[in-house]
């Protein structure tokens, strides 16, 4: 999405947040229907939904909005009661408005219309589908029979709400609107004339109501402004009335009680809300790309202007160079923070993934999640989504067994999914952890055999074994189920985990569970390599999966068509002659070097000319034009401006370990 | 043909291959540079077997010649790098062209420019936009998108050929 001025994009933007929000409030009543905050919290959200569609012309998600807010108005009221049932509803509702707002050409009016015959059925008579109203539903409509009660409202807003567009006369037009008012002026917290701010509002207000409606339509009139101000409502007179809208309500205590506290429980959430709606602001992530573009280059430049001042003599080039050296690195850091973000968006999808698949499968599962406030790359987040929706599917469909047969298994009925991300060193973990059956070993070994992906008899690790699950073609699942089985997507798994230069483990017990773990880079943009020669090329291997560096045995040199096998402290290691793969001409260097790198816990020798040294790689991918080239994952720009290529090790140890496996099986 | 349809005049870059005068529509064409260190690309195409430093991005680099079965000469001090934007699965991608010498920005009127004759060409008729006369002399005028189309499948050809050396190693 461009981040042009465009009104109806900034109002996709926030309806997409907004109904982002509204669908983890809706989960959360799903498991606790009487929480009544959640009801007015979805209430609200709604509200704001309709609303500002209606003023951006989006009159079919305002039309559909209103029924879907008039039930939880209902709700709110107290007239219907709160289930797991209408959560449901409202979250397929959720889905149809976000649809409307995303692809109105492809939403079907049948799907909407159909939620709504839900959501009337569950509601019942209580006029749910009343013809929708334009934006100001926001004063309900109560039973009209009720007597007139004396209110005595009071209310300051915060200093700055006028710079958030909170406008007082309006608030107060609006409680005109209700019934007779007196408006009384409370100027005791206006400061000296010198200190005074025209922008900020020092005058508080005290209003003597007389009205028919409830104490919640009074505090309808604050709804959008209630978390940050001060707020009184108290009835004058005897306190008859009060007891009167209450006893309205069939269900007891629920509308009145919380609302009082209402204040002084929500600064909790709010603030952290206010905070982040004050403090940030939106950025086109395509501007923050080009930023780290810029950055890079700048660090480049930057790099060579350090191999001038190194070679000269004048002392305060070297010090003008050593403090451009510095900034370029600080601005390198900080610009990287900016585009890390919190895992927790991520983590928030699958809940509805997990509720969504527990129903189609008639299992019971319990999501958990800790370290959500573990901070990754935007692009490894976003790239992130498919690889795990796959693994917590296969989870939760091959994993996790049916509440009876946990039962048999001595296990509680409902399983138990957790998403856990943590740092380590440079590197993010993310695991799933279940608490199924475990991986059936014998099965994945004689399915691996069948295809040919493993020999018969060949020694395994347990490791290595799970390995063998990410190659394509590889299923186990007797039945192919609508969710997995299908032996695509675990190999896509682990390409795209390949691709954002991470590594998948698995570790399972039968019976008890099995964890899945990905490791991944923080940050895709940079990494720090090990920069080689090979002929007259330069190239970079990333540092991540160097394990040693050894020069290469003369006996070994020579034997130019022998077996290409180094033996590493007693382990048989394949290496690949990179001067022959790259077709170096130059006569090769005296001392050939062996750069040892693993991947998949696999190990193989890469022989270079010369290791000349670590150097960190800004990481620029190649054109489409060469995407057919394999051994190479990007490239990068050296400090004396030439490009160097960056070698792909998973690719490199998969063709080494072909011919180990060959000269094995020979 | 609808190059010049709607126009007078086409505007173009001149340039050797070889000898040989070809011309690119100047629109096209970013920028001009030196040649600068040319990273070489194993088990790449071979007339993309080079990488440069254009501006701080890694760019391709093509060599024209191979395309057109000449046989590729050393550079020389008149080498130069056109870099150009073509479309390349609906996305923008920059490339830059090696040239041996290039000549100059200049137009070529309508009338002077024709379809390409399917028979009694050089070189192969698909990379070839149209024909126009300058000065005396007949330029052929390059239908560069097309060169790269074909470089797609090279590539997806070239690297299934790169495979199968290591194979015959083990």
């Amino acid at each position: 999405m461009s981040g042009g001025g465009d009104p109806t994009d900034t109002f996709r933007q926030e309806a997409q947040e907004l109904l982002e929000q509204l669908e983890q409030i809706l989960l959360d009543l799903t498991r606790t229907p009487d929480n009544p905050e959640l009801v007015d919290s979805t209430f609200r959200a709604l509200h704001t939904i309709k609303g500002s569609g209606s003023m951006f012309g989006f009159d079919e998600v305002a039309g559909f909005t209103h029924h879907v807010e008039s039930a939880f108005d209902l709700v709110r009221k107290g007239k219907v009661a709160m289930t797991a049932v209408l959560a449901d509803i409202a979250l397929a509702g959720k889905d149809h408005i976000r649809n409307l707002i995303e692809r109105p050409e492809s939403a079907d009016p049948a799907a909407g219309k159909a939620i709504l015959a839900r959501l009337e059925a569950t509601v019942g008579g209580h006029g749910a589908a009343e013809a929708p109203k334009p934006a100001d539903a926001a004063a309900p409509i109560a039973a009209p029979t009720a007597p007139t009660a004396k209110w005595r409202v009071q209310f300051r807003l915060p200093t700055d709400a006028l710079a958030t567009g909170t406008n007082p006369l309006l608030l107060i037009d609006e409680l005109r609107s209700l019934g007779q008012a007196t408006v009384t002026p409370l100027l005791d917290k206006i400061p000296r004339l010198e200190a005074l701010n025209a922008t900020e509002i020092h005058i508080g207000w005290d209003v003597a109501l007389e009205t028919d409606k409830p104490k919640t339509a009074i505090e309808d009139v604050f709804m959008f402004v209630m978390d940050e101000m001060e707020l009184k409502i108290e009835p004058i007179d005897e306190p008859k009335p009060v007891s009167a809208p209450i006893a309205a309500a069939p269900a007891p205590t629920v509308p009145a009680a919380p609302t009082a506290p209402k204040p002084a429980a929500q600064p909790a959430k709010s603030t952290t809300e206010a905070l982040k709606s004050g403090g940030s602001i939106r950025v086109p992530a395509e501007r923050l790309d080009n930023l780290m573009d810029r950055v890079g280059e700048l660090v480049i430049a930057q790099s060579r202007l350090k191999q001038i001042a190194a070679a000269s003599q004048d002392g305060e080039f070297k010090s003008i160079s050593e403090e451009i050296e510095r900034l370029a690195l600080e601005l390198r850091d900080t610009t990287m923070g900016v585009r890390m973000v919190p895992i927790a968006q991520l983590f928030g999808r699958f809940r509805r993934l997990v509720h969504d698949l527990a129903g189609e499968l008639g299992k019971e599962i319990n999501l958990t999640t800790s370290g959500e406030e573990t901070e990754l790359d935007k692009t490894v987040i976003e790239r992130l989504n498919d690889p795990l929706v796959h693994l917590i599917r296969n989870s939760i469909d091959h994993g996790l067994e049916s509440p009876e047969a946990r039962k048999d298994a001595g296990k509680a009925a409902q399983g138990h999914i957790h998403l856990s991300a943590r740092h380590t060193g440079d590197k993010v973990l993310i695991s799933i952890t279940d608490d199924g059956k475990g991986l059936d070993r014998a099965r994945i070994r004689a399915r691996a055999e069948e295809n040919g992906l493993i020999q018969p008899g060949q020694e395994m690790s347990d490791s290595e074994l799970f390995q063998v699950i990410f190659q394509p073609g590889f299923s186990t699942a007797q039945k192919v189920t609508n969710l997995s089985g299908r032996g695509v997507g675990m190999d896509v798994v682990k390409r795209t985990l390949d691709a954002l230069r991470g590594s998948i483990d698995i570790a399972s017990t039968t019976g008890k569970g099995t964890e899945i773990t990905l490791r991944l880079p923080l940050t895709l943009a940079i990494i720090d390599g090990l920069l080689v020669r090979i002929g007259q090329g330069r190239y970079v291997i990333p540092l991540s999966a160097v394990e040693e560096c050894v020069e290469l045995p003369p006996v070994e040199e020579s034997r130019v068509n022998g077996s290409n096998f180094l033996n590493i402290r007693g382990d048989l290691v394949p290496f690949l002659r990179l001067r022959e793969m790259f077709n170096a001409t130059t006569p090769p260097d005296k001392y050939q070097k062996v750069v040892v790198v693993s991947a998949n816990e696999m190990r193989v020798g890469l022989v270079v000319d010369q290791v000349i040294g670590d150097h960190q790689t800004v990481i620029k991918s190649l054109s489409k034009l060469h995407k057919g080239v394999g051994t190479f994952s990007g490239a990068t720009i050296l400090g004396d401006g030439t490009v160097a290529l960056i070698l792909e090790i998973g690719h490199l140890v998969a063709r080494g370990q072909r011919e180990r496996n060959l000269k094995l099986a020979s | 043909m609808a190059i010049w349809q709607g126009k007078r005049s086409l505007e173009v870059l001149t340039l050797t291959l070889q000898g040989e005068k070809f011309a690119l529509e100047a629109g096209r064409v970013q920028e001009i540079l030196d040649l600068v260190n040319v990273t070489e690309v194993p088990g790449g195409p071979a007339f993309l077997n080079g990488l440069v430093n254009v501006r701080g991005k890694v760019v391709p680099l093509a060599d024209l010649r191979l395309k057109f079965e000449m046989t590729p000469a050393p550079a020389t001090i008149d080498t130069r790098i056109i870099v150009i934007n073509i479309l390349l699965d609906g996305e923008m991608t920059t490339v830059g062209l090696l040239a041996d010498k290039v000549h100059e920005v200049t137009e070529m009127n309508a009338e002077v420019l024709e379809d390409t004759p399917k028979i009694g060409m050089r070189w192969r008729p698909e990379f070839i936009r149209c024909i126009g006369k300058h000065s005396g002399d007949f330029i052929a005028v390059l239908d560069i998108d097309r060169v790269f189309e074909e470089g797609d499948r090279a590539a997806a050809a070239a690297t299934g050929s790169t495979s199968a050396p290591a194979q015959d190693a083990a």
